[in-house]
């Protein structure tokens, strides 16, 4: 374990001062009746400021545990079992519960798929935008509601002013998201985790809010960290990807490097199976089979229940995520002669 | 343009299907200063089905693809028009005329773990529209099932379960061989494949198309994904607020769209290569009016940048161009 530690640390880890987040190694557990469910199981993700990152992966994969972890909200009988967190410099790992109050919507915040389920339906959303902004800041509720609505107008709320007294159910889907961005953004954090935060919305919308992201991490810096199912959306905005599966990270590259010279056979196999605009095929690319029951993964590497390419090894021995090129890691086997980035 | 009246060919040689006229759905939405408001969810819409074809209806949440697709088969009884049905009026039948044609008249949903009863077996889930339909003998029903479930690449073993047990894949599977048990014509598919994982995606739209061979099935697609609609449709009908837009051959129209909300839509799409990432592509701005007070005119017009006058005074009527039908007082080029 320790040993593990170690390498994953002198390996991919070196020179980190520059991340404003940095994830080593994580595993995160739930402990049910049925067994151990390794939701999140040695994950390495690293944020730079100033950048989109993405981890995309199918339903189930471990990217929302990821991120619960990293804010400190997993529940029982989920808990962080190993790796690190390191926020700016600081290790957030096991830290207390006050004090991760503290850093959370300050340094850190994030947002979710369905915003009604983060807002009270019964106070104005103005109201709401400015206790959190008084959470964190000494300033009059007069100020307070000035800067909630110069962020509603930055956010791309019309008639701030009016909306201000607005109530949860009487905006759009779209609009509740754009509020709930804006109140992420009100202490400018380091970095915000956006969890599927365009999935339920219609696609001229998405567009929009995709675009409003784009503008908040270049114009004040913000990191995010984007979580999505959708290859469409990564391809969009994403500065590096992470490409998850059964709780690990398979492949994980710059995005144009995932979408030209992608290496695994999972991340090939999800490429090949979304329709595409611009080209005319009777049949889709399938996958076969399903996700593997996380109580009762294979032996060997995790995908190799699905994968096209699997050898008689891949069926008992776990790969590593092995360098491949300039910050361009996969998990296969066919690799291996590349630097391992991780533990096993 | 050849290839355009080749196909307006093809089409008027097909034999059609269904065909609604006028079509209107209202929804009662309450009352407000004494008067009774309405939902205006469907408002005149004309719409032909090919025998074979699938033609799929898509737009925005709440532009009524799923109600029209309902009125369609009656599921929705709709508040005027016309449904003609193998060139028969089905919408003023009484039930017992409209059995034989509802048992034609099929329906697939979006999420299969909400239709499915979950207290029923696969075989009883998939046996009862038998049971309804009067196939009386048990041994012959059970051969029916099992064939259906082969059919849709469920194993027979699994015939003694129930809808937890699947995966939301293998669940959207039963729920297709429940539609097809009776041998229906039409199939509406309700964003059959929304709620699922893309690798699980391509498996589902490979096995409707594979039916749709088989059986010469007709379906209607409601989907609000543009790829999976360019996969899988022969034509394509964009909604908006209730009101269609334009309908057209999938090529053409993504080639060339001739409505502006359906050039606004094909520029939304995240495509899934960063080459083609651009920071300028035109977005639509604001937000969908309301159906209960929608905008007089052209319903799209406080939403186009192509507005003129007339639009917010007139509803377009119907242009044909090239042989492809479009609502808008002033249609894009090619
Ligand atoms: N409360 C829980 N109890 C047991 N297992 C859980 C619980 N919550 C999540 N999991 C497990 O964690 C895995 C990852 O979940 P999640 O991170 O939400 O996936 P994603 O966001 O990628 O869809 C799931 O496959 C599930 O098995
Ligand atoms: N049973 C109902 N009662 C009142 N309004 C309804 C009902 N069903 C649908 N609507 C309204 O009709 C419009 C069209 O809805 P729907 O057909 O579900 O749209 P879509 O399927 O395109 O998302 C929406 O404004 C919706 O709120
Ligand atoms: S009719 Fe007018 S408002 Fe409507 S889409 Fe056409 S140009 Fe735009
Ligand atoms: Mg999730
Ligand atoms: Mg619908």
């Amino acid at each position: 374990m320790n040993e593990q530690l170690l390498q994953a640390n002198s390996n991919a880890h070196e020179a980190n001062t520059e991340l404003v987040l940095d994830i080593r190694n994580l595993k995160s557990h739930f402990f049910t009746a049925k067994g151990v469910v390794p939701a999140v199981d040695g994950v390495s993700i690293q944020v730079p400021p100033g950048k989109i990152i993405g981890i995309v992966g199918e339903s189930g994969c471990g990217k929302s545990m990821t991120a619960m972890s990293v804010m400190g909200l997993l529940r029982y009988p989920g808990k962080i079992v190993g790796g690190s967190i390191i926020l700016s410099g600081k290790e957030i790992t096991h830290i207390r519960p006050k004090e991760l109050a503290k850093i959370r919507g300050n340094e850190i915040s994030m947002i979710f798929q369905e915003p009604m389920t983060s807002l009270n339906p019964v106070y104005p959303i103005g109201h709401q935008v400015r206790e959190a902004i008084l959470l964190h800041q000494k300033i009059s509720k007069e100020e307070a509601k000035n800067r909630v609505i110069d962020i509603f107008r930055a956010v791309g709320i019309p008639e701030p002013q009016k909306r201000y007294y607005s109530f949860p159910h009487q905006l759009s889907g779209g609009l509740r998201q754009r509020v709930m961005i804006g109140m992420a953004m009100v202490c400018r954090p380091k970095v915000m985790i956006a969890d599927e935060p365009t999935t339920a919305l219609d696609v001229t919308i998405e567009a929009q809010i995709l675009r409003l992201m784009k503008k908040l991490c270049e114009e004040q810096g913000t990191s995010i960290i984007l979580i999505t199912h959708n290859m469409g959306v990564v391809a969009e905005i994403c500065d590096y990807v992470y490409v998850m599966y059964a709780g690990k990270v398979m492949e994980q590259a710059e995005t144009f490097t995932l979408f030209e010279k992608n290496s695994h056979p999972y991340t090939q196999g999800l490429l090949k199976s979304i329709p595409k605009l611009d080209e005319k095929t009777d049949r889709l690319y399938t996958i076969d089979g399903v996700v593997p029951n996380l109580l009762h993964l294979p032996e060997g590497c995790s995908f190799c229940t699905r994968c096209s390419q699997a050898q008689k090894r891949c069926f008992s021995e776990k790969p590593y995520l092995y360098e491949t090129g300039q910050n361009h890691g996969v998990r296969c086997f066919q690799y291996e002669s590349g630097v391992h980035l991780d533990g096993k | 343009m050849e290839n355009n009246i080749q196909t307006a060919e093809k089409n008027s040689r097909k034999k059609i299907l269904l065909e609604a006229k006028n079509l209107v759905k209202e929804f009662p939405a309450g009352r407000n200063k004494g008067k009774s408001l309405v939902v205006h969810a469907i408002s005149h819409v004309d719409l032909t089905l090919y025998e074979g074809e699938t033609l799929a209806l898509v737009g925005e949440s709440g532009c009524g693809k799923s109600t029209l697709g309902r009125v369609l088969i009656r599921l929705l009884e709709a508040t005027s028009g016309q449904i003609c049905f193998d060139g028969k009026n089905i919408v003023e039948m009484n039930e017992s005329a409209f059995s034989p044609y509802r048992k034609q008249m099929q329906i697939i949903f979006q999420d299969p773990y909400a239709s499915l009863n979950p207290r029923m077996s696969v075989k009883q889930i998939i046996e009862e529209p038998l049971v309804t339909y009067g196939m009386r003998d048990k041994k012959e029903r059970e051969m029916r099932v099992k064939a259906l479930m082969k059919e849709v690449g469920i194993a027979e073993e699994f015939y003694n379960r129930y809808p937890h047990q699947f995966s939301g894949g293998q669940r959207q599977r039963i729920g297709i061989a429940r539609a097809i048990a009776l041998n229906p014509k039409l199939i509406i598919c309700d964003e059959p494949v929304s709620a699922l994982d893309v690798s699980i995606q391509s498996q589902v739209l490979n096995l409707l198309k594979d039916l749709q061979e088989r059986y010469r099935l007709t379906y209607l697609f409601i989907s609000h994904d543009l790829s999976v609609v360019k996969f899988i449709a022969n034509r394509v009908c964009v909604m908006f607020l209730g009101c269609i837009c334009e309908i057209g051959p999938t090529e053409s129209l993504y080639e060339h769209p001739l409505h502006p909300y359906t050039r606004f839509l094909l520029n939304a799409i995240p495509k899934a290569d960063p080459k083609l990432r651009s920071q300028e592509k035109e977005l639509l701005s604001g937000e969908l009016p309301s159906p209960i007070n929608p905008p007089p005119g052209c319903r799209f017009h406080t939403r186009c940048p192509y507005a003129r006058d007339i639009c917010s005074q007139q509803a377009p009527c119907r242009k044909e161009i090239n042989g492809r039908e479009v609502f808008c007082h002033f249609p894009l080029e090619d």
